[in-house]
């Protein structure tokens, strides 16, 4: 009896193939955008996690100052108290034009000693005598160009790229930070009864995770977003989903009946659509699976080029079929399938026996069911309001953000329905009347697919305008920042002040860029040491500003700091900061200062000088003429004998900042892209599952005279028009989305704010893309409209009873 | 008795109680034999049909199909009797369009679990459809169609076929022919038919007539 039951009800896929394959497909698509995205977040995670490994335990838990470096003081009272601690030095050191990051360890009891300098098992104690030893890895190693004065290189695999190791003395020697300790490494095995660190050493910081788990806490926001989108494509996916089943069940109603006049009780007819459901759910995963392992291989370079351009992280894996995103993937098609079906099943479970078969006579259903949907939407964005004010955070963000699209979307088929209303007061002639009139009965069957072109249409509009504004913001930045036209990094600090008096006796200013790495409250903070010149104070991109604050700095010892530290740590112009133990300076200035994660600050260089003595000088800005930009690059280069890399000029910087920030956004615009693909796709499929539905609507108007030609140019007017109404209302909600993205999501994922610029070209250019999807939907609906064989108009009149 | 309806009154939600669709409605219907019911529109044939068939449930009085009382009986019960002992005849067919003539016809047997292929190829010969058999029923006339609904309804081989105005739909001649095969086949196969028409010459070809005024026998 199950068997005969469940073969009659697939047998409708059979007879309506195009039918399973789009809400398969549709599935598919919506399964395989989510898959891609958590196959790309697991590989980067999986990354992090190797990295971390990398680091054998050093990402464990330490001790760090509030404020400036460990002094050996607290070193020795931490271990007299029998705590199992091992220091670290950090900073960056620069090899010609290159920059790393350093780490100075113990190298007799740091974890990684082991590894580092034991050859075949016995110890190698040359990196512990002058003039040292530096470890790399393989491919850091391969790019390091060390000079002469230089101390060795070893190449192990067991060092993170773009990491050295240094003995500690040696790094403290590079760094000029000798006899300092950035923070301490606790050791995994540790006494019992120790006193506890808050009353031993109260003064530092506890941090439970270190490096590798700063650059998962930073990339989290980034996934994050990623997530935010795979979830916006499955449920623009889901809309097509909801959209095929609900048609299945319409036109299934009659034999659902029957099946039941048979003698098929209710629940085993619930229980075998159920059963359908879930094959096809478990077809279209492994469907979308696959595509989207596809995705994901295609995107992740990009993803790479992304994390590396805004975080400094590396993807250094292939891709890999991890359970946690199959499983993932699996689950959300599932758990998709009964989302989108779950109204079809409880109207199936209602259903009664002797219903009459649905009709398109359900006007008033309709209209009462868009006022509850409307009502609905204006809870929803009423809530997203109060999640705004209420809360804080990228969590906070994301759910205005939710309550805003689908809010905004439920809105939908009452604002389209008044609209069309609107236009049908003012319309004159039958022919108008009636295809306004008729476009109104389409909509249920069209909504679904409206709606996820709307959300499609708004996402695109929101993050390009996002995009825009940053790349514009950015772009300023930069021009403002690299004010300088040249750039010159010298091999040492000799060389460095040899530079300085060739450029004063030429008569051209130079600008030291000389920085010390120190650490604010336990996370990294870069220090800049600057000279008194009309370059920043007519330049720098000052947000918040005291009203002498360049005297008061280059005066006074105050200091300006970065959008980000300021709003991390919730610094203002007046406040007081500790940039190390012992130099306290006044926040005078907050500036902008795009793509760096970190907390920064500059100060007037004698300041600098004079707390961190032997900050290397090694960088300069030089300020020359257009046209001597050339000759003095030259001049330079033969005077210092210095590679063609070390002097580059502004033009190549800003390219290269400019290629870094196009790349950071490729992998937003493919899955905008994606996601508006998806949304075409659902008008496609609610068309061409609409249009056996509506001979009977079309027929009699073809009996009073409208041709098969003109009826078919109705059925693409139609599109357009509904389309055109959906990108017009898109248009504010994308905006809104972008202003949520610029001012709420940037801040809480990035630490900076940016202006919001509008960018009417584009609006135009996606309302016309719009406009082509919609004309690409209908095409194939229309075409057999105008090649449509009069007998099968005829055949409704035929069955009319 | 293969039905027995005793005393049956039956009002629609909201409907007033003094307007009852069917009024005290009492029958009886023996093995083997036809009885057609015949009434103006709105006067309860399909609703008593309906409740015959327990697709239905009736206010007061009580309802017997093959031994077993229908008031009595749960959702589940009521379909099972519908699987395994009632068939059912609708004026608009009830085809299921995604099924070929052949599984169409074998539907109602296999969900009852009483499909015998041989009695449903001589059902579907005897009523002209065995060159249809694999056509889909909007390959078909309405005749065809209602014949292979008849099919559909015989190859369960039930003790008691309802049909509500079958031939509604056809033609006289067509109308006459479909009639005449269906009543060949209810008598072979010694099913009791209860039948429902507006037709007063469809119902003359029945053994037994009633009319059905404003709810009440005539």
């Amino acid at each position: 009896m199950i068997r005969a039951a469940f073969l009659a009800l697939l047998s409708h896929w059979l007879r309506h193939p195009l039918q399973l394959v789009t809400l398969a497909v549709g599935l598919a698509l919506a399964t395989g955008l989510w898959s891609a995205v958590q196959a790309i977040n697991s590989e980067a995670r999986a990354s992090y996690k190797q990295a971390e490994e990398q680091l054998a335990g050093l990402a464990g838990a330490r001790l760090g100052p509030m404020e400036g470096s460990i002094s050996l003081e607290q070193f020795a009272r931490l271990r007299r108290a029998g705590w199992q601690v091992t220091p670290v030095l950090t900073g960056n050191v620069n090899f010609g034009d290159q920059a790393f990051d350093i780490m100075g360890i113990d190298l007799l009891g740091h974890p990684l000693s082991a590894a580092l300098i034991t050859e075949q098992g016995a110890p190698d104690l040359t990196a512990l005598t002058p003039p040292g030893l530096l470890f790399a890895h393989p491919d850091t190693a391969a790019r390091l160009t060390l000079l002469p004065d230089s101390p060795p290189l070893r190449a192990v695999e067991d060092v993170p790229r773009d990491l050295l190791i240094a003995d500690l003395s040696l790094a403290g020697r590079l760094l000029n930070q000798s006899h300092q300790i950035s923070y301490m490494q606790l050791l995994p095995t540790q006494r019992s009864g120790l006193q506890p660190l808050a009353e031993l050493v109260p003064e530092l910081r506890l941090d439970a995770s270190g490096d590798a788990a700063d650059t998962a806490r930073l990339t989290e926001s980034f996934h994050l977003n990623l997530t935010a989108f795979g979830l916006l494509s499955f449920a623009v996916g889901l809309f097509i989903v909801q959209g095929g089943i609900a048609l299945s069940l319409e036109q299934r109603r009659a034999m659902l009946r029957t099946l039941r006049g048979l003698g098929l009780s209710l629940r085993l007819i619930v229980l075998l659509i159920a059963a359908e459901l879930m094959a096809i759910g478990i077809l279209s995963a492994l469907l979308g699976l696959a595509g989207g392992y596809l995705v994901a291989a295609a995107l992740l370079p990009d993803v790479s080029a992304t994390l590396s351009g805004l975080y400094g992280a590396q993807i250094e894996r292939g891709l890999e079929l991890r359970p946690s995103w199959v499983l993932s993937g699996l689950g959300m098609a599932l758990a998709g399938v009964f989302v989108a079906g779950a109204q079809t099943l409880y109207e199936v479970s209602r259903m009664p026996l002797l219903a009459a078969p649905a009709s398109q006579a359900r006007g008033q259903h309709v209209r009462r069911s868009y006022r509850l949907l409307a009502i609905a939407g204006v809870a929803l964005l009423m809530l997203g309001a109060v999640i705004l004010l209420v809360s804080e955070g990228l969590l906070g963000g994301f759910a205005f953000l939710s309550a805003l699209m689908l809010g905004a979307a439920l809105l939908l088929p009452q604002l389209i329905t008044l609209l069309l209303s609107l236009a049908q007061r003012f319309t004159r002639g039958p022919f108008a009347g009636w295809l306004l009139a008729d476009t109104r009965a389409q909509l249920p069957g069209m909504s679904l697919a409206l709606m996820a072109l709307l959300l499609a249409l708004a996402a695109n509009i929101g993050v390009t305008t996002m995009v825009s504004s940053f790349r514009l913001t950015f772009t300023a930045w930069l021009d403002q920042r690299l004010a300088a036209e040249l750039y010159v990094t010298v091999r040492n600090d000799h060389q460095g002040a040899a530079l300085q008096d060739w450029l004063a006796a030429r008569d051209i200013p130079a600008l030291p860029v000389r920085r010390a790495d120190l650490r604010y409250e336990g996370l990294p903070l870069r220090v800049y040491g600057v000279v008194d010149h009309a370059t920043y104070r007519d330049h720098w991109p000052l947000l918040d500003a005291k009203s002498d604050a360049w005297d008061r700095m280059f005066r006074h010892g105050a200091a300006m700091i970065n959008e980000q530290m300021a709003r991390r740590h919730g610094l203002k112009p007046g406040d007081d900061v500790a940039l190390q133990s012992g130099w306290r300076a006044e926040v005078v200035g907050i500036y902008s200062d795009f793509g760096n994660p970190d907390a920064q600050a500059i100060v007037a260089l004698p300041t600098l000088l004079a707390q961190i003595p032997g900050v290397p000088n090694r960088q300069f800005g030089l300020r020359v003429p257009e046209e001597e930009i050339l000759p003095v690059s030259k001049a330079i280069r033969d005077a210092f004998d210095l590679p063609a890399d070390a002097i580059t000029d502004q033009r190549t910087i800003k390219m290269r900042s400019l290629a870094i920030f196009e790349r950071t956004f490729v992998i937003t615009a493919a899955l905008n892209l994606l996601t508006l693909g998806v949304a075409g796709f659902a008008m496609l499929s609610s068309l061409l599952t609409l249009w056996a539905q509506r001979l009977p609507q079309l027929a009699p108007v073809w009996a009073m005279g409208l041709t098969r030609r003109q009826l078919a140019a109705t059925e693409l007017l139609r599109s357009l028009l509904l389309a055109a109404m959906t990108a017009l209302l898109a248009l504010p909600l994308g905006l809104a989305l972008a202003w949520a993205l610029l001012a709420v999501i940037n801040v809480a994922a990035f630490g900076w704010k940016l202006p919001m610029y509008l960018f009417p070209a584009d609006w135009l250019q996606l309302f016309l893309l719009a406009l082509l999807a919609a004309a690409l939907s209908a095409a194939l609906p229309t075409w057999r409209l105008s090649r449509l064989d009069p007998a099968d108009l005829l055949k409704v009149f035929a069955n009319e009873r | 008795m293969v039905l027995s309806i005793r005393n049956v009154t039956k009002t629609y939600p909201g409907q007033d109680p003094t307007s009852a669709v069917l009024r005290g409605v009492s029958l009886e219907l023996a093995a083997g034999r036809t009885l057609a019911l015949t009434g103006e529109s709105g006067s309860g044939k399909s609703t008593l049909l309906h409740l015959a068939g327990a697709l239905d449930l009736f206010d007061t009085g009580e309802i017997t199909v093959a031994g077993t009382a229908l008031s009595s009986l749960s959702d589940r019960e009521r379909a099972a009797l519908r699987r395994t002992k009632v068939s059912l005849v609708f004026q608009q067919f009830n085809l299921i369009p995604s099924l070929s003539v052949e599984r169409n016809v074998a539907l109602h047997a296999q969900l009852g679990e009483r499909w015998d292929p041989k009695w449903g190829a001589e059902v579907m010969d005897r009523l002209g459809l065995a060159d249809l058999r694999s056509r889909f029923p909007d390959q078909l006339s309405g005749g065809q169609q209602q014949r292979v609904a008849i099919a559909r309804a015989l190859a369960l081989r039930p003790t008691l076929l309802l049909a509500d105005e079958p031939t509604g739909n056809l033609d006289e001649s067509s109308s006459a022919k479909v009639m005449a095969l269906m009543l060949e086949l209810v008598r072979d196969s010694g099913t009791a038919l209860f039948l429902v028409t507006h037709s007063r010459s469809i119902a003359s070809m029945l053994d037994q007539q009633l009319h059905l005024h404003h709810g009440r026998i005539e």
